[in-house]
């Protein structure tokens, strides 16, 4: 029986290469920051923290979608979810997040007809079975699920499922690292960047944000040999001082992506602006529909009259995705803020930093 | 003639008269569940078992089963009900010997499903040596209850001498996993959500009190024993090392994963260490008696997979960490709510 594909990708002895190579070139300090919320998971999941040498500090950034989601959107999500006759459809991390009030889970255990989906494309099926209700549908996520949806959208104008619509709080994913780059404060040294949306962007994607501001960045997978090889390639970057955009995932990810799926996307939404949680607003960083297929805009078919709440007091999301703190660095981290008693969305989401933290820590 | 009557007219469903204690009750209990169930003490037909009590201590156990869905592959919530109790009774050191049935079942459940259900208990019950004594049906109107919930207690003997607990494990000691990791749980998932994935997952629910007897008839001493089985290994083995008041470190390249299983987790974001099993044992040993009671597991039927997966240690107290595949370390915490699928 041969090596399998996985096994490949956690080979012992090739990370111990790679690892050893880590420590042997890295000299000055730096900070990498991992952008997405999966690479945040697998760091800590196999351990990868604590292989690196000291030199190397990684900061989780601001790809996690459920993280990302503003309170106000998930004021919304629940608001729809108290309208009559509304089958509500989320991905499950978005269930347990809290907006300013309740969150999707406490709506369903106050009798709200809220499901738990793993596709766009189920909560088509369940507005085709269930015509005499609303069936609205959570959409978040980066340029992963965007197409997708896209695609749901297409095939219920298609068949006239007049009864579904989406919520979009999609987010895209290079306008938040050049917000990132523009911030005070924001000091990265490289960037991690996320295999998996990059399939659609395809490196060509990240090539204004890189041109603007000479960032090391390197695309891997979400492996620990993939990851490992990312860091060592930001480590050889940064010790020549030569910064480029690199691909560590040309398995999966082609220099322009997969302009299919991109041409999906933009035939149904455009982008605008969207608030992201704890970051504030970002110029162009949303999707929304486009004029002819708002009509599956849950957002307008609905009388939601939503108000502005503050986010709540200590919590440092924001800080967090932006890389200026870490978990352990909020004073409500493992005291107020647990995963059974969330305060923040990084600690409700399976892949946020502080649930992270929390979890393998 | 009644009886005729009621079983061509009424569609083949389950009905409120069939627990209502009247004459469909009656029916439903000798024509259906007597036969297969059938013993001396079920037979009599009383309100409750009567049985001789053996000399020394014994163990009492009891579990509510309401699994979405009823079926599932390799099994359903009948035989799983049977299993479960026959697990948590062999988990106190304990030869199970009888168990009680009670069912709760939704108006409207068709005829066969119940026979289904039934048929499998009875067999569940006959794998495991143990009978079914004693017993209750009710019927809820339709939406009180979702199809079926079964309820199953059961008593058993404990074997002469044998001592295990949740808080006796050692520092030095070895814990053993019995076979794969999580087919129960993403069996399930894949059943519940009609995803189709390559390969045959079935649930590995099963009796495991031939292997705890065989185990603990081997002479070798036992600390721990436990069917890690809602929460998983990892939450097991938290629970464990906390009443224990030890620390604990797996190695993830001895952890034994069916592929599937390792590619469902993969695809949908679990970390297989929370997902469910039914038919796996945790057994904690001194060392030195480690690689026997791995062979003992190991010939029994449904231990073919088992391996040493970790050890006790006396760092960190009430903690469990990780050496994972590529030489790193991470901590194997409590699962807080429900495992959720990754969105992106
Ligand atoms: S620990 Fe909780 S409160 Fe603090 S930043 Fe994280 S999510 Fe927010």
């Amino acid at each position: 029986m041969g090596v399998t594909y996985l096994e490949k990708f956690r080979d012992p002895s090739l990370a111990k290469n790679l690892v050893a190579a880590i420590h042997k070139e890295s000299r000055s300090p730096i900070r990498l920051m991992e952008v997405c919320g999966t690479h945040t998971m697998a760091i800590f999941r196999h351990g990868i923290r604590n292989l690196l040498p000291e030199t190397i500090t990684l900061l989780s950034g601001p790809g996690c979608p459920v993280c990302v989601t503003a309170q106000k959107d998930i004021d919304a999500f629940v608001a729809i979810s108290r309208q009559p006759d509304v089958i509500v459809t989320t991905f499950g991390d978005l269930m347990r997040v809290p907006g300013s009030g309740t969150t999707l889970a406490g709506q369903k255990g106050a009798g709200a007809d809220v499901r738990m989906v793993y596709s766009v494309f189920d909560a088509v099926t369940i507005a085709r079975q269930n015509p005499d209700k609303q069936v609205v549908f959570c959409a978040v996520g980066f340029e992963t699920t965007i197409p997708t949806i896209a695609a749901a959208v297409l095939m219920a104008a298609d068949q006239g499922v007049t009864n579904f619509s989406i919520y979009a709080a999609n987010k895209l994913t290079p306008p938040a690292l050049t917000a990132l780059m523009t911030t005070q404060g924001v000091s990265i040294d490289g960037f991690i960047l996320p295999g998996h949306v990059s399939v659609i962007t395809g490196v060509d994607g990240y090539r204004s944000v890189f041109d603007a501001h000479k960032v090391p960045s390197v695309i891997t997978g979400f492996e620990p040999i993939d990851i490992l090889h990312a860091v060592l390639m930001l480590v050889r970057q940064n010790e020549s001082g030569v910064p480029a955009l690199e691909n560590a995932y040309a398995r999966a990810v082609k220099p322009s992506g997969n302009p299919k799926a991109r041409a999906v996307m933009h035939q149904v939404f455009t982008a605008g602006d969207a608030v992201w949680r704890g970051i504030g607003l970002i110029k162009n960083s949303g999707m929304k529909l486009k004029p002819e297929f708002r009509v599956f805009d849950a957002g307008t078919r609905f009388d939601l009259n939503l108000m502005d709440v503050p986010e709540p007091k200590g919590c440092a999301c924001g800080e967090i995705l932006m890389g200026l703190k870490t978990p352990v660095a909020c004073a409500l981290y493992k005291k107020a803020c647990t995963p059974m008693t969330p305060v923040g969305p990084c600690m409700v989401s399976s892949e946020g930093a502080c649930a992270a933290y929390y979890n393998y820590g | 003639m009644n009886g005729n009557k009621m079983n061509t007219e009424n569609n083949n469903t389950i009905l409120l008269d069939h627990g209502a204690g009247g004459k469909a009750s009656h029916a439903l209990f000798s024509k259906m569940i007597l036969p297969l169930f059938s013993n001396d003490y079920l037979d009599r037909e009383d309100d409750g078992a009567v049985y001789q009590v053996p000399a020394g201590r014994m163990a009492f156990s009891t579990d509510s089963y309401v699994v979405d869905p009823i079926f599932f592959n390799g099994g359903n919530i009948g035989d799983l009900a049977v299993n479960g109790t026959v697990n948590d009774i062999s988990m106190c050191g304990a030869n199970p010997l009888y168990i009680s049935v009670g069912l709760i079942v939704e108006e409207g459940l068709p005829i066969k499903d119940f026979q289904k259900i039934i048929k499998s208990m009875a067999t569940a019950a006959k794998r495991a040596g143990v009978k079914i004594v004693t017993g209750d049906t009710k019927v809820v109107p339709r939406g009180k209850a979702d199809k079926i919930f079964i309820n199953t207690s059961g008593v058993g003997t404990i074997f002469n001498g044998v001592n295990v607990s949740g808080s006796r494990a050692l520092p030095g000691d070895k814990i053993i996993l019995s076979g794969t990791m999580g087919d129960h749980g993403i069996a399930i998932l894949t059943a519940r959500e009609g995803l189709m994935f390559d390969g045959d997952l079935k649930t590995d629910s099963a009796p495991l009190n031939h292997m705890v007897k065989a185990i603990l008839s081997s002479g070798c001493e036992v600390h721990v024993l436990r069917d890690p089985t809602r929460g998983g290994v990892g939450t097991t083995l938290n629970e464990i090392a906390s009443r224990s008041g030890v620390g604990m470190t797996l190695f993830e390249r001895d952890l034994p994963i069916k592929k599937q299983v390792s590619g469902v987790c993969e695809l949908l974001g679990f970390d297989p260490l929370y997902i469910a099993n039914e038919g796996k044992l945790l057994a904690i040993v001194p060392e030195k008696q480690a690689s026997r009671v791995l062979d003992v597991i190991r010939a029994d039927a449904f231990g073919k997979n088992a391996a040493i997966i970790g050890e006790v240690t006396d760092q960190h107290p009430g903690k469990v960490f990780m050496e994972t595949a590529i030489g790193g370390q991470r901590l194997v915490d409590m699962l807080t709510g429900e495992q959720l699928p990754r969105i992106c």
